[in-house]
């Protein structure tokens, strides 16, 4: 049997450059961040949807000045001491210096082309856009800040599930999520969600399903389970477009894959058709 | 840790507890002997060993399942089979039986006993079909004012290709969905694993019970260490870090009482397990029993509403 001597070989290997966080990870293409703004994150090359903060997600949705936010003071507390290689706390006060957000969602009342509505929309880079007890609240009051004021609530979804350092508690904000936009049905108003990349598991099995019109971007995960799990619990073969939008169009779980620069327009129709 | 903060965290811990909606409404007599023998339980924190043995007590192979309740619990079984859609999926059985004389509905995950009865109801994990199986006995139940129970035993709902083609996270929202409109009363009961989003498909009750030594989570031990330790051999670190105990969950107001097991676990007894299960079932039934259907429902969507804890 040949000898391979593995340290020189790794040694000797040139560490990859590192990745410009404006690059297309699809076609490789890169942008200035100006360029990027401009094109609401989305490649101009290849239509590649980069991920989107909240911030910018709601300014490209609303009619300038229009948008009020509230529950602005709501923040995660640690309710087991969660400690795994760093505690808790320590994650959420990283992701809070980061983002500049309280959490991994927006709340707020706003108006999109002249029709009010209440938003709600998840930002990715706040743990991964992990839902607990304040994304839990948060999606609760905005079901009922749109029920008090009689306008539909759109939701924008970016989440890798429920957050694991809140334990059991973040599992009962599904019950909790479905319980407010029944209630929000009861008063007579609708939901409508705009699935962007990932939207799986604990909030794909709760609210972010439950909207009366769920529409989606392009190329986006939405899936209880990832790939990866399913490849490696069932060894099943993946097809190439598992879990992504495309796929859950076809088997009829979606309304719409939409562009993003054609979400606001299509969000007006659909206030206008609701309201 | 010093006595005195060990103290207080325990003060904090018991005024909390008796802030949590407990057995509302119930009636007094055995409830505070009951109440106390639970808050008894609550003030000897579980250490990380203790945690780790219910762990493996709610996934004992010999540990009862929902038909071994079924059996002993309900007469005139009569299964139900099918989502009237695309399939009868093994891992979610339904039926209707008669508990003291009345009927109910039943609708619980099961696991299989030998490997191939394992094969054929996916080691209790149930597929979209499944979850709409339930939902289509949800409303049945609602049609004809059949009270509903359901017995949560999975590790989670099945991660397949089909399944997600099939829309296994849409099918776990109708079915809390289903819950949460139900006119009838609703009781669960996590009988060993209550694994994540496949089992509160079925646990969006009135009352939600949990045996002793049954575990209820976000996510796996295993699924946790892999992900937040990067090893899945860390499970049991990651079990005492999130949890699944039934006293902790009773401590959060997650479950309304823990249900007793026969020492040693349900497994050492099934006919006392399944006594002292039924006793359970019949109060919560009793409890709810009176509530007006229109208060049943707001009271549930309330319950859930306020679940949470944050700043």
């Amino acid at each position: 049997m040949a000898k391979i001597d593995v340290s020189i070989e790794t040694e000797d290997k040139p560490a990859p450059p590192p990745k410009h966080p404006n690059t297309c990870p699809s076609c490789a293409s890169h942008y200035r961040d100006d360029e990027l703004e401009r094109a609401l994150w989305v490649c101009a090359q290849c239509g590649h949807h980069f991920p989107m903060h909240a911030r910018a997600r709601i300014a490209s949705l609303v009619d300038e000045g229009s948008f009020f936010e509230e529950a602005t003071d709501l923040h995660s507390e640690d309710p087991l001491g969660f400690f795994d290689l760093r505690p808790y706390t320590e994650r959420l006060a990283e992701a809070e210096m980061s983002t500049g957000l309280a959490d991994a969602m927006l709340i707020g009342q706003g108006a999109i082309e002249g029709s009010g509505c209440e938003l709600a929309v998840m930002d990715f880079a706040f743990m991964g856009g992990s839902m607990g007890s304040v994304v839990g609240e948060k999606l609760s009051r905005a079901c009922d800040s749109a029920a008090e004021r009689g306008v539909p609530l759109v939701t924008v979804t970016s989440s890798g599930g429920a957050r694991m350092q809140e334990g059991i508690l973040s599992l009962m904000q599904l019950p909790k999520t479905v319980c407010a936009v029944e209630d929000l049905h009861d008063a007579g108003q609708a939901m409508i969600v705009v699935m962007a990349h990932p939207t799986t598991a604990g909030v794909l099995a709760s609210f972010a399903s439950l909207g009366d019109v769920l529409l989606a971007e392009p190329g986006a995960l939405i899936a209880f389970t990832g790939p990866r799990v399913v490849e490696q619990t069932t060894r099943e073969k993946l097809p190439d477009d598992f879990g992504l939008s495309e796929q859950n169009l076809r088997f009829g779980h979606l309304d719409a894959i939409l562009e993003r620069r054609q979400i606001r327009p299509a969000l007006a129709r659909l206030l206008r058709l609701f309201g | 840790m010093a006595p005195s903060e060990h103290e207080l965290r325990l003060r904090e811990r018991l005024t909390r507890l008796r802030n949590v909606p407990l057995l509302g409404g119930a009636k007094l007599s055995g409830e505070l002997e009951r109440l106390q023998r639970q808050l008894d339980r609550i003030g000897q924190e579980p250490t990380d060993d203790e945690i780790w043995r219910s762990v493996e007590l709610a996934r004992h192979p010999e540990r009862p399942y929902t038909l071994d309740y079924v059996s002993r619990l309900l007469d005139d079984w009569f299964e139900l089979h099918g989502d009237r859609a695309r399939g009868d999926d093994g891992a979610m059985v339904t039926g209707l039986g008669k508990l003291d004389g009345r009927t109910v509905a039943l609708v619980g995950q099961q696991k299989g006993r030998d490997i191939q009865e394992r094969t054929r109801r996916q080691f209790g994990m149930p597929y979209p079909e499944g979850y709409r199986k339930a939902i289509r006995v949800f409303e049945l139940a609602d049609q004809h004012g059949f009270p509903v129970i359901s017995l949560v035993d999975t590790p989670g709902a099945y991660p397949g290709v089909a399944a997600e083609q099939h829309g296994q996270g849409g099918a776990i929202a109708a079915s809390q969905l289903a819950m949460a409109r139900l006119s009838v009363p609703t009781v669960a009961c996590v009988i060993g694993e209550g694994g994540s989003g496949g089992a509160i498909a079925i646990a969006l009750a009135d009352r939600v019970l949990m045996q002793e030594h049954a575990i209820y989570s976000v996510i796996s031990p295993e699924g946790c260490a892999a992900i937040l330790w990067r090893d899945a051999g860390e499970a049991k670190k990651a079990a005492a870090a999130f949890k699944p105990d039934a006293g902790h969950c009773l401590e959060l107001g997650v479950i309304d009482a823990i249900v007793p097991e026969p020492v040693g676990g349900a497994h050492t007894n099934y006919r006392e397990a399944a006594r002292l299960l039924g006793e359970s079932l019949r109060e919560s039934l009793d409890e709810l029993g009176d509530v007006p259907a229109e208060e049943l429902r707001r009271r549930r969507r309330a319950k859930f509403r306020s679940l949470g804890v944050f700043a």
